[in-house]
């Protein structure tokens, strides 16, 4: 089981972090600051394993980015090397090329995308084509809801509804028509 | 002239409207709306119109919807876009924490006059505020009608939920485990289980679990490919439930061995998972899922492992090796010292280990499950020389990874 997902940068900058276990919130950022240690100390030619707490954490590192997951002891880590790529791909699928900054920029994409890959710390779904799909319903529904929400008419009837009737009927009778 | 058409273009209307004479205070509102469009920085130019200088009486008049403009320009509040920018562009801590401030005190108010408008985006940023690492407090958007705007609030309070919180939620949440809309079904599957966790209540735990059950048995055959969307979270759903609660296993028995006979990789996997799971916590269901799931793995593992390329599940040249690995985590589980299982699995196990190519990370990983299985179950002497085999090329391969493993 997976126990969190981690998406440190080359700074120690956190972008992403999904708990799939309880951890206060004084647990999580002690946690982050000792594994941002760990990981950002370590030389490209040592393995991407390490052992801490009793528990396993498996990173790689892709650009400036370091993704890491942390497992049970008797998971197959070479599995979850397979899990953190599979996510990149999804990634790099979505946004064309994706990069550091478009997951800064589109981080709720992001933890959308993570979210119909893992659930409760396991993988869901492993076919690309699947999650592209769901990712793209899920655009759909999102350009709908700006439509309705910025249409033109709607803000005039809010505006008017909320603050304007009693002023502009004043106005209009003084003056005539405009 | 179309004042759509350009922001320049606008800017110029705005000016030339400060110098034309009938002030109108209709055409007043609607030049208001369309500058409402436009991106923030574009509002410094309108805000340096100043109402008091030169027209007298209609300007005066002017000021109230003067100040309904500034309202509604706190209404919207930034763009999440530019809030990030500004938050890149502070270079002391203590200027970052103004911003953040100042957005916070414009979520808190856009959220408790109900803005409608922009809730998707506060919720959005009140994650990316969150994920920086401040106390954030999260306004409940359970109940509005848009489903992204649920989706994101489920969302957001799977990731920064506490104890008490969760507990008051929960009665919503659970109507909305019963809606007909299956995203948020499966967004819910995924609160849920942050809830199991930080509330700890037994009998939450039970109403939640009978629910999911439910889940199971609602499709009929018309309804099958919708039906896949939430059975993989359920079960996934289920195996939380069952580790905090392991008096449930035998409810799950049979729907578990159900999940097997489908045909989506998704279902399988949650399936086999929920099986393995299952199997851990109870010596009763392992008994049962040894008598009836054996041939149907080896049969999903053959189908696997001799299918053609799949452009769907490929990765590096086998199909769906996380289905792989799972199959045969279960099914070192299941043989584990059990002679009659373990024979059935010699051929395959066989099959699977000579067959799979250990250039790429797939492959090696699901060499080391099967070398895994292999020892775990009862093999022949034959199967085990393989096994050893294949860890004697893992050890002498130059990659570290490998040779940790």
């Amino acid at each position: 089981m997976i126990h969190f997902v981690l998406l440190i940068s080359r700074q120690g900058k956190v972008r992403l972090t999904k708990w799939y276990s309880t951890y206060s919130q004084k647990e999580r950022t002690k946690v982050i600051r000792e594994l941002s240690g760990l990981i950002l100390a370590r030389g490209p030619k040592l393995s991407n394993f390490i052992e801490w707490r009793g528990y396993k954490v498996v990173y790689r590192r892709y650009a400036s980015l370091y993704f890491c997951m942390c497992i049970d002891a008797d998971d197959n880590e070479l599995e979850i090397l397979e899990i953190i790529h599979h996510f990149v791909e999804i990634l790099d699928r979505y946004f064309g090329s994706v990069c550091e900054l478009d997951l800064i920029f589109n981080f709720h994409k992001a933890y959308y995308i993570l979210d119909e890959i893992l659930i409760a710390g396991e993988l869901q779904e492993s076919s690309k084509k699947t999650v592209a799909r769901l990712i793209a319903a899920q655009d759909s529904l999102v350009e709908a809801a700006k439509e309705q929400a910025s249409s033109v008419s709607n803000m005039i009837a809010q505006c008017v509804a909320a603050h304007c009737r009693p002023l502009l009927d004043n106005r209009v009778e003084e003056r005539g028509c405009s | 002239m179309n004042p759509f058409s350009s922001p320049t273009r606008l800017r110029c209307a705005a000016i030339s409207f400060r110098r034309s004479p009938p002030l109108n205070s209709r055409s007043f509102l609607l030049l208001l709306l369309v500058v409402m469009r436009l991106p923030h920085s574009y509002h410094l130019n309108f805000v340096s119109f100043n109402p008091m200088n030169g027209r007298g009486r209609q300007l005066i008049e002017m000021q109230p919807l003067f100040t309904l403009y500034l309202k509604l320009d706190m209404y919207r509040g930034t763009l999440k876009r530019d809030m990030i920018q500004a938050i890149r562009a502070c270079k002391t801590a203590a200027e970052e924490r103004a911003v953040v401030r100042k957005e916070c005190a414009a979520i808190r108010s856009a959220i408790s006059e109900n803005d409608q408008f922009f809730r998707h985006r506060n919720l959005a940023k009140l994650m990316f505020i969150h994920m920086l690492g401040y106390p954030t407090h999260f306004g409940r958007d359970l109940n509005h009608s848009n489903q992204y705007i649920v989706g994101l609030a489920l969302c957001a309070l799977g990731n920064i939920c506490s104890a008490e919180m969760a507990m008051d939620l929960a009665p919503e949440v659970e109507r909305l485990l019963l809606s007909t809309d299956q995203t948020i079904k499966k967004k819910v599957c995924n609160t849920v289980l942050y809830q199991c966790f930080e509330v700890g209540l037994v009998r939450t735990v039970a109403q939640l679990q009978y629910k999911t059950v439910a889940l199971y048995h609602v499709p009929s055959d018309s309804e099958r490919s919708v039906y896949r969307y939430i059975i993989g979270p359920a079960a996934l759903c289920s195996i939380r439930i069952i580790r905090k609660v392991s008096d449930l296993a035998e409810n799950l028995m049979s729907p578990a061995a159900s999940l097997l006979k489908e045909k989506h990789h998704g279902v399988l996997i949650a399936g086999v998972q929920l099986c393995t799971d299952l199997c851990k916590v109870s010596a009763s269901v392992l008994e049962y899922l040894r008598k009836t799931c054996i041939e149907r793995l080896i049969r999903i593992l053959k189908d696997i492992s001799n299918s053609s390329y799949s452009l769907e599940y490929d990765i590096a040249g086998i199909v769906d090796p996380f289905l792989h690995i799972r199959v045969l985590k279960l099914m070192r589980i299941l043989g584990q010292g059990d002679a009659d299982s373990s024979e059935y699995m010699i051929d395959i196990l066989a099959q699977v280990a000579s067959k799979t190519e250990s250039k790429k990370n797939a492959g090696n990983a699901v060499l080391y499950e099967c070398v895994e299985t292999i020892m775990g179950i009862e093999a022949t002497s034959g199967l085990r020389v393989l096994a050893i085999n294949i860890l004697g090329r893992f050890l002498s391969n130059h990659d570290n990874n490998i040779r940790y493993t």
